[in-house]
């Protein structure tokens, strides 16, 4: 099982193992990662499980599509490295993925 | 020590838990539930986890630790019978009595339920809680044929949701049109084409008489005797608030139970949060009732904040988002009382928005599959801009260049 690194606000380290095909939200969520709220389920809607994807692992996680792009126009503090968890499916390649939490509120 | 008691684990409820202990309440924290499961996302229910191989615990929006960790006791699967005000005090379902110094009430909604003869045949589904879409989820594996009354977002999420799964769907709306309540004519007749498209039978003008039997099925009566026969029926005909606790209690309810625009009910102890409630948003004139996830989050951030004596006023712009097949409806303000309507793009497209304007003031947009347009939308109605009707209709300004 892919292990996904979070990263959370106040700098704590939560290393989490995610099975392929659920999200980077979902693996957040269910392990209680604080900080990714998540609150349309989802569905690319509300921006407040937005995070940094760490630099390394960019190139790999690939870019947001359109609507997501658009919907991280919502989002605290948007930067290059922004995604919305929930559209990041977890992978095979993404094992050892490391993502920053947003201030998401 | 202090004791805040909320009843009512859905979105609201779970978002003023998680604003009380945010905004720095450390004291006493019961969280009661009338379902069994932990607080769950609502919005997968009539599209994603009805669609695929999905775990119900993953739609989850926090395990059980974390609760610990908050210190949050939770009550599942008990509702709350009596609120006595003059005691402060709970009765729940299990006969325990729960004391309480201030209380939030974010009860929801329940279905409306389909006032005719026949309707109460086991196979006529309806779908709020986790527990509906489990039961449907396994009865459309066993159906071929779907019937779905009402056209609002619930029918018409399911109907598409039917259709991937291959269901022959019929959708059966008494108003003239689908979604009639919420869009422009325009939208509807663009959302009516796209079910049509995808093989949905969309019938309008068709309030349904009776459920009868047929055969080893069932079938809805229509007004002119029609009978259109299903395997299933599944009715989405909108939600009625659950205001019966806090009515019983004294507390002014109205379609809804009333609060001003800092989600306090007429007792000072006492604040009320989503679909539940009749509200006060102070980017409106008049008070309504809104059942969206925005509501609830938002209402229930106010509702903690007047538990803390630290009140900001609700002044959200009201959002909302259907997704159907590959479509994502947002909508964006509330177009109740348009007198003019600016298209921008062209339906045929596939991607357009709709903006109402009732004279030169911009109510709300309704975008479809143009994201884009739906979030500079939720800044100009919040921000109250003004977006002349020329430039809302041509695609060429940038909108985002008018904020």
């Amino acid at each position: 099982m892919p292990k996904i690194t979070y990263i959370d606000l106040d700098g704590a380290a939560h290393a989490c193992d995610v099975a392929n095909g659920l999200s980077v939200m979902e693996g957040a969520v269910a392990n209680g990662v604080p900080g990714i709220l998540a609150i349309c389920g989802g569905s690319c809607a509300c921006s407040t499980c937005h995070a940094y994807v760490d630099s390394a692992w960019m190139a790999r996680v690939g870019a947001a599509a359109d609507i997501e792009d658009a919907t991280l126009d919502l989002a605290n503090d948007r930067r290059p490295e922004s995604r919305l968890t929930c559209q990041i499916q977890v992978r095979p390649e993404l094992d050892g993925l490391i993502v920053h939490v947003a201030k998401n509120d | 020590m202090p004791h805040i008691v909320v009843v009512g684990a859905g979105q609201a409820g779970l978002q003023v838990v998680e604003s009380l202990r945010r905004g720095g309440y450390t004291d006493a924290l019961t969280l009661i539930g009338d379902e069994p499961w932990l607080p769950y996302q609502r919005p997968p229910l009539s599209k994603k986890f009805l669609l695929e191989e999905m775990d119900p615990t993953r739609l989850y929006f926090r395990q059980t630790e974390h609760f610990n960790k908050q210190d949050v006791t939770l009550r599942l699967g008990i509702s709350v019978t009596q609120l006595n005000r003059a005691t402060c005090e709970l009765t729940l379902s299990d006969g325990s009595i729960v004391r309480y110094d201030r209380l939030a009430l974010a009860t929801g909604s329940r279905v409306r339920t389909l006032p005719v003869p026949g309707a109460d045949d086991r196979r006529v589904c309806y779908l709020r809680g986790l527990d509906d879409a489990v039961r449907i989820k396994a009865r459309l594996l066993e159906t071929s044929r779907v019937v779905i009354v009402g056209a609002g977002f619930i029918g018409l999420e399911i109907a598409a949701v039917a259709r991937a799964l291959g269901k022959d769907v019929t959708v059966i709306e008494a108003q003239g049109r689908v979604m009639p309540r919420v869009v422009a004519p325009l939208v509807s007749a663009y959302f009516q084409r796209v079910h049509e498209s995808h093989g949905v039978r969309v019938m309008t003008d068709a309030p349904v008489q009776a459920v009868v039997n047929s055969g080893a099925g069932l079938a809805v009566r229509l007004r002119d005797a029609t009978e259109i026969s299903a395997e299933l029926i599944i009715v989405g005909i909108g939600v009625v608030p659950n205001t019966e606790l806090a009515a019983a209690a004294g507390i002014i309810c109205d379609s809804g139970i009333v609060v001003d625009e800092f989600a306090r009910t007429n007792d000072s102890a006492i604040v009320a949060a989503g679909d539940c409630t009749r509200h006060r948003n102070t980017l409106f004139t008049e008070p309504h009732r809104l059942e969206s996830v925005q509501n609830a989050v938002d209402q229930a951030k106010v509702a903690a904040a007047s538990l803390l004596d630290a009140p900001v006023p609700y002044a959200q712009v009201p959002w909302f988002w259907s997704d159907q097949y590959d479509i994502k409806l947002q909508m964006a303000g509330i177009s109740t009382g348009y007198d003019d309507l600016v298209l921008r793009g062209a339906p045929e497209s596939g991607a357009f928005s709709v903006f109402y304007y009732a004279g030169e003031r911009l109510l709300a947009v309704d975008s479809i599959n143009r994201p884009a347009e739906h979030m500079v939308a939720r800044r100009l109605l919040l921000a109250g801009t003004k977006i002349a009707k020329h430039s809302a209709a041509d695609v060429a300004v940038d909108l985002k260049s008018v904020i």
